[in-house]
């Protein structure tokens, strides 16, 4: 018998680290602040209590040290979970991240195994400016050798982090701050929902359609799926149907989901929080545009993203670089009204 | 602590066979990349050749890797440099499979796709990797995998002078220290990071000064010698096996080749390393043996013929093996 109940994303990604902690005496936590604090943004609350300082191991503010020894202690047979504060810290560890965590398995010719989940937060919405608001999966996925996953609420949340820690591949974890339920930042309620007090894995590369509908096809990820959501119920009150692709991981990406998707609404909006150029979006459209021989069109192909700008910090500012529910409304009703040229 | 015969004869004979190895591949690096036989007006061409891409020797370095692998065990992790030959040969990595690495076919040890950089054998716990400082974080890690893991293990990760102005090395000394990992960190100190004489890139002589900063114990070795090497590494494993935490070890070591091959060397005195052999620290551990009463011209011999075998034996072994279909390049970016 299930027992579901409503959980924050947080609640769900420390359930879910708890649960495979017990099962496996190789899973080992460590990170800045995730011990005493549970994590600045509750990942690991509550851990320490149950397993301690030696399982749950706050570090110093070493990202390169402490991130390069998760990967050797994965290459030992371990299997550690590293939390990067914000991904936006990257800058001062990518070497070990994508030279080394990312690529030794493929310079081993496939000896070497680094089931390494490093785990991180993205995105903005409560103005914290250039340094502690973007999202950035997209430059990690463009890195061959990291599996990128980026839930968009609780029940996936935990159980694509079971299926994360489970994996023999390095998996980057990215949660959005403004879908983890904090006591001290808004959030999409949406993002929390009934999680199952059993252990579950959510399978890597399958996405989820989060609603149905016959006219707009948006494509998007973590928090934007809920903005998304929001905008496909007031489309409905308009009479058009919108059918909301959460993507759930980027590597393995689930293009077959994507494709039935555009071909049985013929309008593609791809939605997303990242920078817009040369990114997720962009591959999306590209996935489409590579397969207009099965799929036709009746609108011209949407993006929206950050520009080409760093997030500003101002309210106003930043309100308008980061798409948002009315945006992504707009959008769609624009796409309504769409029409592909006919060949001459 | 004066080590055993058997282990002062592994010490010669391991020396030998790097050293040979080294020459060799300073030979067979070279074929096909000399005009006529590349694009006119080039002297050389890095990408042709049986064995293409950038290629860093080791010679005269060969008494940091066995003084410190002597007391290794196979369940002992190291983790390398960009200049790895000696440190996975002391360390048991099989020389035909690394050979075969190096020229790109199918029987290397990741099947053509690390080369003489990113050489992986976890069978014999090495790797290494080609960017400077790389090495410390990961053996932390596996240092504290044998923690976790409840084994007297170790990690050693060895790293050059230039490497020690890395952040890496700060991090990881930190971490280890904090943490009291059973690591020993080694820092092959040849004077030069690429071209760069070390007292125009770091503040203080000796790297080994640095280990006050975090409290553990920081041993220079002066002289490029198996013998001292062997010393120092044992007080540093024999201390991190009983728990005591890591050590930081510089040697003053001799690089006798350019940073790569082909380096022209512009930035060292002519006769340098003429001057430098003069040290060679392979006979004068020959010395030591047969005054020890364990070397003899006959024993000599038949080391050097063994090594010189199983070198030939390698070389021959890369040579004949095929290279790996294109389409596996594909491959293996996760298990």
């Amino acid at each position: 018998m299930t027992t579901a109940r409503k959980l924050t994303m947080a609640q769900a990604i420390s359930e879910a680290i708890g649960q495979e902690m017990e099962r496996d005496p190789k899973v080992f936590a460590m990170g800045e602040d995730i011990a005493r604090y549970g994590g600045i943004f509750g990942a690991t609350g509550g851990l320490l209590e149950r397993f301690g300082k030696e399982r749950i191991m706050d570090t110093p503010i070493s990202e390169s040290a402490f991130i390069g020894a998760a990967t050797g202690a994965a290459a030992e047979g371990m299997r550690p979970i590293a939390e990067l504060m914000f991904v936006d810290f990257f800058g001062v560890c990518m070497d070990q991240i994508y030279n080394h965590l990312a690529k030794n398995t493929y310079m081993s010719g496939g000896k070497v195994r680094l089931p390494v989940v490093l785990m991180t937060a993205i995105g903005g919405g409560y103005n914290d400016a250039a340094q502690h608001s973007q999202c950035l999966y997209g430059l990690f996925a463009h890195v061959p050798g990291l599996k990128i996953v980026v839930p968009s609420n609780a029940y996936d949340a935990k159980g694509l982090m079971i299926q994360a820690i489970r994996d023999d591949n390095p998996v980057m974890y990215f949660f959005h701050k403004g879908i983890m339920g904090l006591p001290w930042m808004a959030y999409y309620e949406g993002s929390s929902n009934e999680v199952p007090q059993e252990a579950y894995t959510v399978p890597f590369g399958q996405a989820r359609i989060a609603r149905e509908g016959k006219d707009v096809t948006i494509v998007a990820l973590s928090q934007m799926v809920q903005k998304a959501l929001l905008a496909a119920a007031e489309l409905e009150k308009e009479g058009i149907g919108t059918e909301v692709v959460d993507l759930r991981t980027l590597v393995p990406l689930d293009v077959e989901a994507v494709v039935r998707s555009v071909k049985k609404t013929g309008r593609l909006l791809v939605a997303d929080e990242d920078y817009l150029n040369f990114g997720l979006t962009g591959e999306i459209a590209a996935l489409i545009a590579e397969r207009l021989d099965q799929i036709s069109l009746k609108s011209p192909i949407r993006r929206l993203g950050v520009p080409g700008v760093p997030i500003p910090y101002s309210r106003p500012l930043e309100q308008f670089i980061i798409p948002q529910v009315k945006s992504i409304a707009d959008a769609c009703r624009g796409m309504m009204r769409g029409k592909v040229a006919q060949p001459a | 602590m004066e080590p055993s015969a058997e282990k002062l004869m592994w010490m010669y004979e391991t020396m030998l066979l790097i050293r040979e190895y080294e020459e060799t591949m300073a030979n067979v690096y070279l074929e096909g990349k000399l005009p006529p036989n590349i694009q006119k007006g080039l002297a050389f061409d890095i990408g042709s050749g049986p064995v293409p891409g950038e290629m860093h020797l080791a010679a005269g370095q060969e008494p940091v890797a066995v003084g410190v692998c002597a007391h290794l065990r196979k369940e002992d992790t190291v983790v390398g440099t960009h200049r790895p030959h000696h440190f996975a040969i002391a360390k048991g990595v099989p020389v035909d499979a690394m050979t075969a690495e190096m020229f790109g076919k199918a029987t290397g040890l990741g099947h053509g796709k690390g080369g003489h950089m990113h050489l992986f054998d976890p069978e014999h716990k090495f790797s290494c990797s080609g960017i400077v400082g790389a090495s410390l974080p990961p053996a932390c890690g596996a240092a504290l995998a044998a923690k976790k893991m409840g084994k007297d293990w170790v990690a050693v990760a060895f790293f050059g002078e230039g490497a020690a102005n890395q952040g890496t090395f700060h991090e990881a000394l930190n971490l280890a220290a904090l943490w009291s990992l059973p690591a020993i960190f080694v820092c092959e100190d040849n004077k030069y990071a690429i071209s760069v004489e070390k007292s125009e890139s770091t503040a203080i002589h000796s790297d080994a000064d640095r280990a006050a900063a975090y409290g553990i114990p920081g041993v220079a070795v002066a002289k490029n010698d198996a013998l001292e090497v062997y010393e120092a590494a044992g007080e540093a494993v024999a201390r991190a096996r009983k728990g005591g935490g890591p050590t930081l070890i510089e040697v003053k070591t001799d690089r006798y080749m350019g940073h790569f091959q082909g380096d022209a060397e512009v930035y060292r005195p002519k006769g340098e390393v003429g001057e430098l052999r003069k040290n060679d620290p392979i006979p004068s551990l020959g010395k030591h043996l047969r005054a020890r009463g364990i070397l003899d011209d006959g024993k000599d011999a038949a080391i050097r013929e063994k090594v010189h075998g199983l070198v030939q034996k390698s070389y021959e072994f890369a040579r004949q093996s095929a290279y790996p279909e294109p389409r596996e390049a594909l491959q293996h970016v996760f298990v």
